[in-house]
Formats: C-alpha cells, sequence, structure tokens
C-alpha cells in the first residue's frame, strides 16, 4: 500500500493516522477513501438530478418548438436561447446568490438543490435543441400521415413522431448525459463538497495535489465511461430493424 | 508499467533539480514574485495587474537588497497571482522564484518547499455578522461554517469539532472573498479564516459596521515567504535581508503602514495593530513550522 504514497488514502484526515478499513476509524475519524468516495457520490447524484430536470423541460420544449403554435414555439426558443447563452458558472452564480437576494426564502435551500436546478436548465436548453433537431429530421409526410388517420397533435407525437425521434437523438443525448457528470465539477463554485473540491482541499493537505486529481479523474472517467456504456445498451435494446442502419 | 514510473520519476527530479535562484536571477536579470488577489493586506490586487501589501512590501525590499548584492544594474520583477491550490506547485517548478502571499509554513509544506524567517504571526479567529449575537466557537453549533478552500483552516475547523464535540456544517468558498460573499449574503453563519484576512475583507466590505471578530484564537500559524527547497544561498540572502529589517526596525515600519494606516485600494484601515505573537517572530527570528507553535502552547 506504500507505493506510490497510495497509502494516504487510507489515513484519517485529521491526524494522518492509519485507518485498518480504509474507510472509519472507530473514534469515527474518516479518512481520504471516504471523502473521495462522498465527494463522488455527491457529484453522482448532483448529475443524476441535474439530468431528470434537464431531460424533462429539455424534452418538453424540444417538443413545444416544432409545434404549429407560434406562442408555444417562442416559448420554447426563448426558453433555449436564455439557458444556452449564458455561461455555466454565471448561472450557478445567479442561482446560489442573486436570486436568493431577491427571494430571500430560497437562503434556507441548500446549495446542492440550487446547483442540480442550474445544471439541470443549462442542459436543458442542449437538449431542447437535439430533440427540436430529432423531430425534424423526420420527413414532413410522417406528420401528415398522423394527422390523415385522424390522430391529434398530441397522438401524433405520442404514436407516430417521437418514437422514431427519440431513437434518432439518443446519440447526442448520450453525450449530454456524459457531459452533466463532468459539468457538475462546475458546483465546486458554489461551495457544493463535490469531487472537484475534494481533490483541490486533500491536494492541498496532504501536499500531492497531483495524486488527487489523478483520483479525481479516475472517478470522473469511470462515472462518464459508465453512462456511454448504459446508454450504448439502451440504443441496442431499443433499435427496430430496418430503422437508423439497424438489420 | 515500471519503465513508466521511472521516466516519471526522472522528469521530476530533473523538473527539481532547477538552477540555484541566485545565478538564474543574475543570469536573466528577472525574478517572479507569486502575488495573491485577496490574501487580506498580506498581498492583494489594485487591479490592473499591479500588486501590493505587507508581504508584497516586503519582497521588494529583499529583491531590492539582492539585486543590490549581485551588482545588477536592472532587476525586472514580475509578479504572478497564485491561489492556495497551485502557489506549492509553482514555486517547486521553479515558475515562481519568491512566494510573497500567506502561506502558513507547516512540516508537510517544507518537505516540499523552504520559508524564510516568519515575518507574521497569524491567528486563526471567527468573523461573524455584528447582529448574530455569536461570540465564540461553542455557539456555533449546527451553525454554516465557512472556509476556505485549500487552506489550512478547514482542517482546523474538523480538529475543533471533534475536540469540542460540537458539529457544524462547513461551507467551503473557492478563495477569501467567496468565503466572505457566503458570510455576506447569510448563507454562512460564521467565517474561519486568519484574523488579518478577516479584518482586511471586513475593511472591503460595503459595511464595515455590519461585522465584527470574535471568539477565541483558533489557532497560531507563522506566516511567511515561501522558497524553493535545497536553495541555502538564496535562502541566506532573503533571511539576511528580513532580518536585518527587523532589527532596524524598519519591518515594524512597513506593517504599520499595511495594518495600521489607510491602504488603497479604498483608503481603509484594518486596524490590526500588531500581536505579540509577531513582536515575538520579530525579535527571535526563525523559521519553524506550525508544529513547533502547537506544542508550545
Amino acid at each position: 500500500m506504500a507505493i506510490l504514497g497510495l497509502d494516504i488514502f487510507c489515513r484519517d484526515t485529521i491526524d494522518r493516522e492509519f485507518v485498518g478499513n480504509c474507510l472509519k476509524s472507530a473514534s469515527g475519524d474518516t479518512t481520504y477513501l471516504h471523502w473521495l468516495l462522498t465527494g463522488w457520490g455527491t457529484a453522482l447524484g448532483l448529475a443524476l438530478f441535474a439530468l431528470v430536470v434537464a431531460m424533462f423541460f429539455g424534452v418538453l420544449m424540444g417538443i413545444l418548438r416544432t409545434t404549429p403554435n407560434k406562442g408555444l414555439v417562442f416559448l420554447g426558443d426563448a426558453w433555449t436561447e436564455l439557458f444556452r447563452n449564458v455561461p455555466l458558472i454565471v448561472q450557478l452564480f445567479i442561482w446560489y446568490f442573486v436570486v436568493p437576494a431577491a427571494i430571500p426564502a430560497l437562503k434556507e435551500v441548500p446549495g446542492f438543490v440550487l446547483a442540480f436546478i442550474g445544471l439541470g436548465l443549462f442542459t436543458s436548453a442542449r437538449i431542447s435543441e437535439q430533440v427540436k433537431a430529432g423531430i425534424n429530421a423526420l420527413p414532413r409526410g410522417q406528420r401528415y400521415a398522423g394527422q390523415a388517420v385522424g390522430f391529434t397533435l398530441p397522438q401524433t407525437y405520442r404514436y407516430v413522431l417521437l418514437p422514431m425521434a427519440f431513437r434518432i437523438v439518443l446519440p447526442p443525448l448520450t453525450s449530454e448525459s456524459m457531459n452533466i457528470v463532468k459539468n457538475s465539477s462546475v458546483a465546486f463554485a458554489v461551495s457544493v463538497s463535490e469531487l472537484t473540491m475534494f481533490a483541490r482541499q486533500s491536494g492541498e493537505e496532504t501536499s500531492q495535489p497531483i495524486l488527487m486529481f489523478l483520483a479525481a479523474t479516475v472517478a470522473y472517467f469511470v462515472s462518464a465511461f459508465v453512462i456511454n456504456r448504459f446508454m450504448k445498451w439502451v440504443e441496442v435494446r431499443v433499435r427496430v430493424p430496418g430503422m437508423l442502419g439497424a438489420k | 508499467m515500471k519503465k513508466s514510473v521511472f521516466a516519471i520519476g526522472a522528469l521530476l527530479v530533473a523538473g527539481l533539480a532547477q538552477a540555484q535562484t541566485l545565478d538564474k536571477i543574475k543570469s536573466s536579470g528577472t525574478a517572479t514574485m507569486g502575488v495573491r488577489e485577496s490574501s487580506g493586506a498580506l498581498s492583494f490586487t489594485l487591479g490592473d495587474g499591479k500588486f501590493a501589501g505587507f508581504h508584497v512590501e516586503v519582497c521588494q525590499r529583499v529583491l531590492a537588497d539582492v539585486q543590490k548584492s549581485l551588482g545588477l544594474a536592472k532587476l525586472d520583477i514580475k509578479y504572478l497571482p497564485v491561489t492556495s491550490q497551485n502557489r506549492i506547485p509553482l514555486v517547486q517548478n521553479g515558475t515562481v522564484d519568491i512566494e510573497c502571499g500567506s502561506t502558513t509554513n507547516n512540516a508537510t509544506r517544507q518537505k516540499d518547499v523552504s520559508f524564510a524567517v516568519t515575518t507574521f504571526v497569524e491567528e486563526v479567529r471567527i468573523a461573524v455578522k455584528a447582529n448574530s449575537g455569536i461570540t465564540s466557537i461553542a455557539q456555533l453549533k449546527d451553525k454554516n461554517v465557512a472556509t476556505t478552500t485549500g487552506t489550512t483552516s478547514v482542517q482546523l475547523l474538523r480538529r475543533n469539532e471533534r475536540a469540542a464535540g460540537i458539529d457544524f456544517k462547513e461551507v467551503f468558498g473557492k478563495d477569501h472573498a467567496d468565503s466572505f460573499l457566503l458570510l455576506e449574503s447569510g448563507r454562512a453563519d460564521a467565517f474561519v479564516m486568519d484574523g488579518q484576512i478577516l479584518a482586511g475583507n471586513i475593511a472591503k466590505a460595503k459595511n464595515p459596521a455590519d461585522f465584527r471578530i470574535v471568539g477565541e484564537v483558533l489557532s497560531v500559524e507563522p506566516i511567511a515567504i515561501m522558497i524553493r527547497k535545497d536553495d541555502p544561498s538564496f535562502k541566506k540572502a532573503v533571511d539576511d535581508s528580513i532580518i536585518a529589517m527587523m532589527k532596524s526596525g524598519e519591518m515594524a515600519k512597513i506593517y504599520d503602514k499595511w495594518f495600521v494606516q489607510p491602504i488603497p485600494p479604498s483608503n481603509t484601515r484594518v486596524g490590526l495593530p500588531v500581536s505579540d505573537a509577531t513582536k515575538a517572530a520579530w525579535a527571535t527570528p526563525n523559521d519553524k513550522p506550525v508544529e513547533d507553535y502547537l506544542t508550545k502552547k
């Protein structure tokens, strides 16, 4: 364990004493490994909640932008442009410092919640763009066919357009899901103690910043790669023979 | 695998085995000073790429002495802003020759870098809003306590938390200005940090009267100018210059200028007269790490 200084992960964060099980000593002191895992969990939780927010608003706004109703198209466009044209870190600062100054009740909301809302809304703009592109990629005849058989507009979307559009946009959605994990590191700027914060603080405390950043890098890579493999699996599972090059 | 480990090791050694700083300064005619953007009155930016502060002025005088002893007609000082996280690697790899910020001299860091004699002894304190009614660390139970990532105060807080058996929520600012914003915006109930950084941030606040520094001294830390390790000739040059200032009373004058008199950019006072601990460090110049201070208590 002492090779390459890796034993530091099994030492507690107060006195640097070696902890047998590598996580928690009898007196309740936690180790750097424990801290790393907590930070990793926070980063993943942040990404997961943000993804739910992003998918909900992204898909909704993407669909609105392809409807025949001008008002709905405007709403979808405005939403997308608003969240797409402001840098992520600025959006998080606005959610964390500016909005609570205007609405005092929000001061009680933990930074974690504000961070995943901010991250989710930012990503929703990107997803909305992809969903819109996916729907527009379908031949116009599909929409007419739906209307010709007497479907209402929601039914046309539900039974004709969306099943195909979602399959088309799965690859870019994979990228977005991976991005959201990596972008969660920005939450460090609004005091969420996630993986990047762990890397910086522990690097300073142990004087081994390279080792700590490597550990964080591996954690980010593993998270993003697992998502990549999972989405690949989904892609294969929902494949329709004869469509999008599937056999 | 083994080969690559050796290769990385060789690279590291090559990086560390820098030419001696004095030779480098002499041959290039330049010296790079590591400075901080917001480390209270010790080292801060005036904007526009200009830096000032107690340690910055001390370093300027040290470099002037170095220039004299090297017989250089002209010495170009480059200012490079560093952060809590990158200051040690930058000193190690030779980017920064002399770091003049607010670095605590501790045993862990002494493995990587070297420190000049202690020029300032810091007391870690608690800043709160004046109307909060908090007067000691015991009252911080279940409160949000802000501190800055990449500083020793984070560990200190943890240690205090365990010793006193009180539980509080730590909120980490990414730099001192950010931590103070946490306190100012009500996201945190207290900000635990070096006394002079707190005083400096309060002095710069919109309403300095809204904040107060309270409570017991949580820790005493020697703050020193940081230089590369294993460079005895440069360390001697820096130490000699600083000790001369301490003996001549010049150090006290520089201290007074930055911590007692109004300072730029807003011409406010930090209002932190020299502490007994700092006076003691000037009377008997030393480069002892913080650990020696702790056992003395």
